[in-house]
């Protein structure tokens, strides 16, 4: 071990290039734990640092990786109509996502990371580990088929913008991988909006759908699986099978309701996952996973997370009591998607995904205990009007998170004033007390005071 | 019967839900929500039954004599069994303060609960540094070659000249060090064979008080007073709201108090009654409630007890204060003492003499014997450490929160009842912050700590921005935000500061939560420097 340290020493550049010393540190830093000693304040400190908080999120995320890269290939081959078992050509449907996601994940933290050991350089602090996390969360929310130089532009605007302006991790106000994906939201949203994108490798040629040609890639493992008897991608170019749609439940659900969605996805489907959307976002039962995980080891706060489900809860509760009684073939669409129960709300779209690892980003929730009950409250509150109600955006988490990230310094606000009070109030209540006990003990002569001693 | 009817009463009501959301959801087959409550319904069912049986045997062992409070025949465990140690006997009907929130850092090295009498030092010091709130240049009365009595003056204050420091022990001054721009650091006292104290007259038993408080400066027992807010040597125009005393510690490998007023019970108490007279409030004694038995402190009399259980910093004075009356500026100024100082002051009015002894703790892993040591006020490092290994091993004076770092020829500060030896941790650990192999203290679940483990002085981490914020208020026993309260002090905001409660902080009281800190703020430092621009700024 010592060994091995004094050869990763060995080359240190010097301290005068401050760019090198600073990506040398970086991972430095990551291989070793460096053999500093607390100077004066405590003397011993607690094993738990930024890395090994940021770095247990990404562990948190690393069984919704392994499902999209499954699924993006999975509903590929179910929109043509091959492989649809779920095990069936399990090996092409992984090799094909990971043919899809590998680019998305590599340009994420290539841009990502460049920017932040570009300012770390030039501010000349050491690299923050916030962007292990942003980085892990963008390709996930993102659909499969991104185009990856709009994932670039969104990434560059994010972190610069979104973070480095700020002063770096700790410091921004919004949730940078949210931010990423607002911006291609807002700025080229054909990409990322709509019911086309959502299944990977699917092109629209008239009013027909077709699979994509397969590239090169897919021609190398064709090569090998064919070598080992296994089946293979071929050329492409089918048609879709008849009556396929890429639209996501939500889509479907704000026109034609509860209805409209199990008549394309089963229930099941939806908790499990197997459906089209975000890369990371579909299964339910990883993501409880994750988020016990997150919980259990106290690197999320339960608050947002709970708040949020009561928050959800309750507003798909008093959508119910909107929408009218009975549904008819006439009733408005918006009311058909009011009258889904909440716990149907729940499995569609990417609520938990959201409030598990979105809403609970320590650096742009609010602060105080209080504070967070109400902030995941009201991100589920809102986020759930904005999905049901507005017609432009079919999932309303990103936008409402991004709008309680805005107001969660001003929650916190009321939230310290609260306690100022409290403080006062109690400390008044205090000395009220203290008068009581002084006339007991005058009137007990056993004790002595200044005029009986 | 009622529990009975209880859990009956929540078995049906569950049913009706399943059973209304299985009407609602008829259509669809796979309703997870109707087979999960289902599954519920069928679990209480069972456990209605089994309990049924339970209660039927406990009948039946009750009759025949074997069942009773101590022998539970049941199957389930009792409530109090299940949550928490049972309150004592000796806590009943007094005032106590349960704290859930805080830390006890499972150290190895705790010192054996016996006094060691072969260990003796020598030499002992006075260190100005040690008292806060004066000018950093006082007045030093001796010269190198003077022989001094316990309790004759050795410095005072240029400002607050009323305020007298003394000797701790009788002897020789042999050193006068100066440390950063000539302030003194210490005056370096050789302790004579038999010790000789200065002899006072004390003030009359109707003396008034402004009597007493002359007395007292002149004594040399005031600078051993602390006011807080800034945790400063009183002011002697200022009389206090109460008076605070913490008679026991929670700090990691703290000395046992109790060692120190065993056998000077008298003393104590004199010096109780004392205080008694300078204040118009209350005395306060904050009392450890942890064990199984009263402390000996529960015996003193003319003076409010208030209980406290719970992990470090329960002990803490600032924490005691917090919960039994808060702290503020102006009128809600308090005093706080220590143990040994209410000794100390005790000892002048009963027996007419200075005496700083005190037992200290000599603590830690790397020490081969742990254990408490007898000595006075500003005792030697190196000679209590006679015959330890000391190689690569930092030695404190207080204890490894908030303690000072020192070498052997450094002195115990004045207001420190331990030394503490911590072994460096100047050793880098592949992937330390991944796979922590050497097992280190944390309050994360994600670093499960077993067994006590000697610590090392690593710093497990580099400074970051602040970024989580929920880690403070896990070690916090207090109704404070401290991570907004040290973002106030940043950006000098007085109007929050006050507000969100600086004059209830010292630096012990948010030690541990820099311990805790995930972004390895120095919270003391900023604190300190808060509190500093507070008193400027009066």
């Amino acid at each position: 071990m010592k060994a091995l340290h004094d050869f990763v020493k060995k080359f240190e550049p010097d301290h005068s290039n401050k760019f090198a010393h600073t990506v040398y540190d970086g991972f430095y830093t990551f291989l070793f734990q460096p053999d500093t000693v607390t100077k004066g304040g405590v003397h011993i400190t607690d094993g738990m640092d930024l890395k090994r908080l940021m770095v247990h999120v990404v562990l948190a995320l690393q069984l919704l990786y392994v499902f999209g890269t499954w699924n993006i290939g999975h509903q590929h081959f179910l929109a043509i109509g091959e492989h649809t078992g779920l095990l069936e050509g399990f090996h092409l449907k992984v090799v094909y996502g990971l043919i899809q996601i590998l680019p998305i994940f590599v340009v994420t933290h290539v841009v990502g990371l460049g920017i932040e050991f570009f300012y770390a350089g030039r501010k000349g602090h050491s690299i923050e580990e916030g962007f292990l996390v942003s980085g892990a969360l963008i390709p996930l929310i993102m659909p499969p088929d991104i185009p990856l130089v709009w994932l670039a532009v969104s990434i560059v605007f994010a972190v610069i913008l979104g973070k480095e302006a700020f002063g770096g991790t700790g410091m921004n106000i919004w949730n940078v991988a949210l931010l990423a994906r607002v911006f291609i939201f807002f700025a080229y949203p054909t990409t990322i909006s709509g019911d086309e994108v959502w299944v990977s490798g699917i092109e629209k040629v008239g009013t027909e759908f077709f699979a994509a040609t397969y590239g090169w890639a897919h021609g190398a493992f064709d090569w090998v699986f064919s070598g080992l008897g296994l089946s293979t991608f071929g050329e492409g170019g089918q048609a879709v099978v008849d009556g396929w749609t890429g639209a996501t439940p939500l889509g479907l659900a704000a026109k034609e309701g509860w209805e409209g969605v199990t008549a394309h996805y089963s229930v099941d489907a939806m908790f499990w996952g197997g459906i089209p959307g975000s890369i990371g976002e579909m299964s339910v039962p990883l993501i409880v996973v994750g988020m016990i995980f997150l919980i259990v080891t106290r690197i999320a706060d339960y608050r947002v997370i709970f708040g949020g489900l009561i928050g959800f809860v309750v507003c798909g509760l008093l959508m119910n009591a909107i929408s009218p009684a009975e549904i008819t073939e006439n009733t408005p669409g918006i009311f058909k998607f009011m009258a889904i129960p909440w716990y149907y709300q729940m499995i569609m779209g990417s609520f938990l995904f959201a409030i598990t690892f979105m809403a609970t980003d320590p650096v742009s929730s609010a602060d105080t205990p209080m504070g967070k009950w109400i902030y995941g409250f009201l991100i589920a509150f809102i986020g759930l009007i904005i999905r049901v109600m507005n017609p432009a955006y079919p999932e309303g988490w990103m936008l409402s998170i991004l709008l309680m990230n805005t107001f969660a310094p001003l929650i916190d606000h009321y939230v310290y004033q609260a306690n100022i009070n409290r403080r006062a109030k109690r400390t008044a209540e205090m000395a009220k007390q203290r008068g009581e006990l002084i006339t007991k003990r005058v009137n007990d002569p056993e004790v002595l005071t200044p005029e009986n001693a | 019967m009622r529990f009975l009817q209880r859990i009956t009463g929540s078995l049906i009501l569950l049913l009706v839900i399943t059973l209304t959301l299985q009407s609602q959801a008829a259509s669809s087959s796979g309703n997870l929500l109707f087979y999960g409550l289902a599954a519920v319904a069928l679990l209480i069912f069972f456990f209605i039954v089994i309990s049924v049986a339970d209660n039927f045997m406990v009948i039946e062992s009750r009759e025949s004599g074997i069942h009773s409070d101590k022998v539970n025949m049941g199957l389930y465990p009792k409530f109090q069994e299940l949550f928490g140690s049972k309150k004592p006997a000796f806590l009943e009907g007094q005032h106590l303060y349960t704290l859930n929130k805080g830390y006890d850092i499972p150290l190895e090295g705790e010192p054996a609960a016996t006094v060691d009498a072969a260990t003796k030092a020598t030499r002992f010091a006075v260190s100005p540094p040690d008292f806060l709130g004066l000018m950093p240049i006082p007045k030093v009365t001796v010269e190198v070659g003077d022989s001094v009595k316990a309790g004759d003056v050795v410095f005072f204050d240029k400002k607050k000249d009323r305020i007298k420091f003394v000797a701790p022990v009788s002897g020789e001054v042999i050193e006068v060090n100066r440390g950063l721009k000539r302030a003194i650091a210490n005056i370096v006292i050789l302790a004579d064979k038999d010790q000789v104290s200065r002899t006072y007259t004390v003030p009359a038993a109707n003396a008034s008080r402004a009597e007493l408080v002359e007395f007292l400066l002149e004594s040399g027992a005031w600078p051993g007073i602390r006011q807080r807010p800034y945790n400063i040597v009183a002011d002697p125009e200022v009389t206090p709201r109460d008076i605070f005393i913490s008679t026991f510690s929670t700090a990691p490998l703290a000395a046992d108090s109790t060692l120190a007023i065993a056998g000077r019970e008298a003393e104590f108490q004199a010096g109780i009654d004392l205080l008694n007279r300078l204040t118009d409030g209350l005395v306060y004694l904050g009392l450890d409630g942890r064990g199984t038995s009263p402390s000996p402190y529960a015996s003193v009399a003319n003076a409010e007890k208030r209980y406290f259980r719970g992990p470090h910093p329960a002990g803490n004075v600032g924490i005691q204060m917090h919960h039994i009356h808060p702290v503020g500026a102006g009128e809600n100024t308090v005093w706080t003492l220590d143990v040994n100082t209410v000794l100390l002051i005790g000892e002048i009015f009963k027996n007419g003499r200075y005496n700083s002894e005190r037992v200290i703790a000599l603590s830690g892993d790397p020490l081969a014997a742990p254990r408490h040591v007898r000595t006075f006020a500003g005792a030697n490092l190196g000679e209590l450490l006679q015959g330890e290994n000391l190689g690569n091993v930092r030695i404190l004076s207080g204890d490894v929160l908030t303690g000072d770092q020192l070498s052997t020829d450094g002195f115990l500060g004045y207001f420190d009842t331990q030394v503490t030896l911590l072994e460096e941790g100047n050793e880098a650990e592949i992937f330390g912050w991944l796979l922590p192999l050497k097992s280190r203290a944390s309050i994360s679940p994600t670093i499960p700590t077993f067994s006590k483990f000697a610590a090392t002085t690593n710093t497990h981490g580099e400074k970051r921005a602040f970024v989580v914020n929920n880690d403070y208020e896990q070690v916090m026993p207090m109704d404070i935000y401290t991570q907004q309260l040290m973002k106030s002090i940043m950006v000098n905001d007085f109007e929050s500061m006050e507000g969100l409660g600086i004059y209830e902080l010292v630096e012990e009281d948010v030690a541990l939560a820099e311990f805790a800190c995930v972004s390895k703020q120095p919270l003391q430092q900023i604190l300190r420097g808060g509190l500093n621009t507070m008193l400027e700024q009066g």
